[in-house]
């Protein structure tokens, strides 16, 4: 009998939890020595964003820091379902105070490890967007005014889900939620309000602020990575897809922060005190149609009392943030080295060069099948 | 070393020999001058290691203590008034996690109407909240009592509040006797925590507690400050010892062996209250006075103890329950509970009205021949207050309070020579 | 006990004056407590400070209703507070004035009462002529220490050099000195008188 090479398929493909790539282009969740930072046995419903991007991003802000981390965690989702006493998922220091203090008390926690001299630990401080954008905004605003060396994760469902699906300032625009119902003349949540927390971070001229998303999981560990090699207040600002509160398929939880970034309604970025230093861009436009359709809390937009006026505003918005942070190719933003920068950072997310024909098959399957 | 020195500044000298680790504190009246004075301590190199951090609003002021606390720093920080209660969820939180925070009171009013002025709306307001709560009489007790609060706290692992009467006693000159740091060391030993957030131990504190579990978390902060009432007194005789000075301790009693009247009170009012009971003494009255200095815990035997003989009381405070009378005055009724003793409320110096010996005088007179309604309300203008009344008796839409009440006091005008 | 009441304008150094007087009483070795009628800060406004002398502890704290010596640092205050109010009939005044009490129009409050006690002194001149600064507080404090022999020049030094350093407190000491010894002296024309 001859001796037949296996070949690895695999090997060259970047799926985040690739474990036959060079140790060297692991993922951190690839790696057999992981954290498991928030451990299986937690409580949140089946496709929950934020519990996905909570595993990645503690993990990967505990690789960095070899270990040494406290996390600060407001009331909430992630609260509620990771610690039902007597239980808790957490194998890393871990403490929840309250639901608008989360940013002072990890301040609090980074002066007491100043003052005792240890210097090797850090602080991750994390929280919803209802915590993070409304009750707990002045103290956000107040530890980013001070510089304090926490990195603060929101993790950005679009309401408060916890308590039944209410409406918060990062609640977009025609949005159906307990308190923005699709009534009256104009359904759900209204146009013309809410926050941007992201752009808000970078008025404080902090030194690190990032959007991201669970759709690209090694973008997301990347930016904590980043974040922990810095000091001083950070902001990320990640995109969490809830199904309960959106009425999207559990298993669509990846595939519709994707539709997110693509259709331009999230765009992805990073920003060193207060200016854009980098773009995800846009791999293949779509409309917003296509990531407003699958979810139920837009339902009242489309079918027998469609608002075609309301949909075309909301493409409006992502359009503005296309143009505004040059999303894709051929609208770029002032600095030219932002493209470069962006392709020497995430070579595995390259838009694809014209007339690759051979790989045309390849990028339509990542398109529309939503595999990373 | 004895010096001559306002109130707010012995404190923060205090609080320095204590050696806190992180103090954060938003700026309100009157307890300005304590974090001010500690501020530039730290800014100095005089107090250290220590991280001082401007925080912005009352609420960050307690949550930073909150995660200082946890991590295993010694933490402190001041407020009154609204801002406690701009911190009260964060109150709640320290006391149910455990977490020995030392916190000044500088006491003032609360509004509705604005109010910068002495009372005790503000610390009693929380009596409930599981913190502890010494009230000092003077300005060298309000030293004393916060190196031994650091000590009870971290003991017994439950936050405390060190309660001082604003502008009173904060803004007063008067004589204190500043201990050394050696003194102060040998009292207060480094701060060993409970439980503590530590990548080497990972534990998660915070967490949802049901129905199932949470009556006996609940009642374990009772029993903790149980424990207090034997603890508080112990740690004043060690004090006595240590610093030759009798400060802090459950209750204060002065010429009550043979009283046949006590006059009960918190706070600095004690000393002119004092002077006036002398006064009376010299007079033949059979007068005396109860001091409470621990109010939470509240000391239920003491206070009967120290009553027990007499044949009426007066519970005169600076806090009002709407709607109700005493505040203080519930607690001590409870305290004589079965014991036929007559009891009195005077409401007094709310909002920083000075409370005289003049008054005094009189309402002791009168509380003597038991010719006191159950609730008094001392040196109330009734005459503004009646046409008040009667004014909303007329009108629906008649205006706010205060403002109203001026149509009759009329305005002062200035005479220009 | 001794109690006086300083009244004066916010910007003045009323709250500072009480608090120095309690400081020189304190050098003396007795007890002395020193405290503002408290209010929001406010420059110009009409101010009240008040300070108790004893040789024992002093556990009264209501405000001084009779004062044993009232000091005036602002004159138009005259007209807009009854700054006399509760005066004991053996108390003294000290007022911040060029002029005299007869001058001021305050003999009707002389009468009845112990002239030499009564004072004026132009302490803001004196602080603008040794300080470069028209506040009378230190001035006045030593004037009052002439007039009523509570306390000591030397312990109004002291408290001056407590609470000031180099060419201020210099400034502070030539002009309490000069006030000081301008007391003494309008005394002894009064008594002649």
């Amino acid at each position: 009998m001859g001796f037949q090479p296996v070949k690895f398929y695999q090997t060259g493909t970047f799926t985040v939890g690739n474990r036959l790539l060079a140790a060297d282009e692991r993922s951190v969740q690839a790696g057999q020595t992981r954290s498991n930072s928030i451990n299986s046995g937690h409580r949140a419903c089946q496709g929950c964003g934020e519990a996905l991007g909570a595993r990645y991003a503690i993990d990967a802000a505990m690789a960095e820091s070899n270990g040494q981390l406290i996390a600060v965690n407001a009331t909430g989702c992630l609260e509620v379902f990771s610690t039902p006493y007597p239980e808790s998922s957490w194998q890393v220091a871990w403490i929840h105070s309250l639901f608008g203090n989360a940013p002072a008390v990890a301040t609090g926690v980074a002066a007491a490890m100043k003052v005792k001299g240890r210097t090797e630990v850090r602080v991750v401080a994390q929280g919803g967007d209802g915590s993070t954008t409304d009750i707990g905004f002045g103290c956000l605003s107040g530890m980013f005014e001070r510089n304090d060396d926490v990195l603060y994760i929101c993790y950005d469902n679009e309401a408060y889900m916890n308590t039944g699906v209410q409406r918060s300032s990062a609640t977009p625009p025609a949005a159906r939620t307990a308190t923005t119902m699709p009534v009256g003349s104009e359904p759900g949540n209204v146009f013309g309000q809410g926050k941007n927390l992201p752009e808000i971070a970078m008025a404080h001229g902090i030194p690190y602020v990032a959007t991201a998303t669970v759709a690209d999981l090694r973008d997301l560990e990347y930016k904590v990575r980043r974040a922990m090699k810095m000091h001083g207040a950070r902001y990320i600002h990640l995109f969490v897809p809830c199904p309960l509160g959106w009425g999207t398929a559990s298993s669509d939880t990846i595939r519709m922060a994707r539709l997110a970034k693509e259709s331009g309604m999230f765009p992805v970025f990073e920003a060193e005190h207060g200016e854009v230093t980098g773009v995800l861009k846009i791999r293949h436009k779509v409309p917003v149609e296509e990531y407003l359709k699958p979810q139920k809390r837009f339902a009242h937009l489309f079918g027998t009392h469609a608002r075609p006026d309301m949909v075309a505003r909301i493409q409006a918005i992502a359009d503005r943030n296309i143009r505004k942070y040059g999303l894709l190719n051929g609208h770029e933003i002032d600095d030219p080295a932002d493209d470069e920068t962006c392709h020497a950072r995430f070579p595995h997310l390259n838009p694809l060069p014209e007339g690759e024909e051979a790989n045309e098959s390849l990028r339509e399957f990542h398109v529309n099948e939503g595999v990373n | 070393m004895l010096k001559q020195t306002e109130g707010s500044k012995a404190v923060a000298e205090a609080i320095a020999l204590c050696r806190p680790e992180v103090i954060c504190a938003y700026p309100i009246s009157p307890q300005t001058h304590i974090v001010e004075g500690l501020g530039e301590m730290v800014k100095s190199g005089e107090l250290a290691p220590c991280e001082f951090i401007n925080v912005e609003s009352e609420f960050a002021a307690m949550s930073v203590a909150i995660g200082a606390s946890a991590a295993g720093a010694r933490s402190y920080t001041a407020t009154a008034s609204q801002g406690l209660l701009f911190m009260a969820e964060a109150v709640y939180n320290a006391s149910g996690l455990g977490l020995p925070i030392v916190m000044t009171v500088a006491n003032r009013a609360i509004g509705a109407p604005i109010n910068i002025w002495n009372d005790h709306s503000d610390s009693l307001s929380q009596r409930d909240s599981g913190w502890m709560q010494l009230f000092a009489e003077t300005n060298q007790e309000a030293v004393d009592l916060h190196i031994q609060a650091f000590r009870l706290a971290e003991e017994l692992s439950m936050p405390i509040m060190v309660c001082m009467d604003g502008f009173i006693l904060t803004h007063a000159f008067e004589r204190v006797d500043i201990p050394s740091q050696q003194q102060v060391d040998a009292y207060l030993p480094p701060f060993e925590p409970r439980q503590v957030l530590d990548p080497a131990q990972p534990v998660s504190i915070g967490a949802m507690v049901g129905p199932e579990a949470f009556m006996e978390v609940r009642y374990l902060a009772h029993a903790k400050q149980m424990q207090a009432i034997e603890r508080i007194p112990q740690l004043a005789a060690e004090f006595k010892q240590a610093f030759g000075r009798d400060s802090g301790g459950l209750v204060r009693t002065y010429c009550t062996e043979d009283a046949e009247t006590i006059i009960i009170a918190m706070g600095s009012v004690l000393g002119t209250i004092k002077d006036t009971v002398d006064e009376m003494r010299l007079a033949g009255h059979k007068i005396g006075v109860l001091g409470i200095i621990s109010y939470r815990p509240f000391p239920l035997e003491q206070v009967r103890a120290a009553l027990i003989n007499s044949k009426r009381f007066l519970v005169l405070e600076k806090s009002l329950a709407v709607g109700m009378g005493g505040i203080v005055a519930t607690d001590v009724r409870m305290a004589v509970t079965g014991t036929g003793l007559k009891g009195f409320t005077a409401i007094a110096g709310l909002g920083g009205r000075p409370i005289t010996k003049a008054s005094l005088h009189k309402l002791f007179g009168q509380l003597e021949k038991e010719e006191l309604p159950p609730v008094t309300f001392l040196d109330l203008d009734w005459d503004a207050v009646n046409k008040q009344l009667e004014r909303e008796r007329q009108t629906r839409r008649s205006g706010p309070v205060a403002e109203n009440m001026l149509h009759d006091k009329g305005i002062i005008s200035a005479k220009f020579g | 006990m001794f109690q006086i009441r300083v009244h004066g304008r916010g910007g003045q150094g009323v709250v500072t004056a009480a608090e120095m007087l309690s400081v020189a009483a304190f050098e003396e070795g007795r007890h002395a407590q020193a405290f503002p009628s408290f209010g929001s800060e406010r420059t110009g406004a009409p101010v009240v400070a008040f300070c108790r002398i004893s040789d024992r502890e002093i556990r009264l704290r209501e405000p001084v209703v009779e004062p044993d010596a009232v000091i005036i640092q602002d004159p138009t205050l005259l007209h807009q507070i009854d700054v006399f109010a509760g005066l004991k009939p053996d108390g003294y005044v000290l007022l911040n004035s060029r002029h005299s009490i007869e001058e001021l129009g305050l003999n009707e409050l002389v009468k009845g009462r112990q002239a030499e006690r009564f004072c004026t002194l132009p302490a803001t001149e004196l602080g603008l002529k040794h300080v470069g600064r028209p506040i009378p507080n230190v001035p006045l404090l030593a004037g009052f220490a002439a007039l009523s022999g509570i306390i000591r020049l030397e312990s109004v030094i002291k408290a001056i050099n407590e609470k000031f350093a180099g060419k201020v407190a210099a400034g502070n000491i030539a002009a309490a000195t000069e006030a000081y010894h301008l007391v003494k002296e309008m005394m002894t024309g009064v008594s002649h008188a």
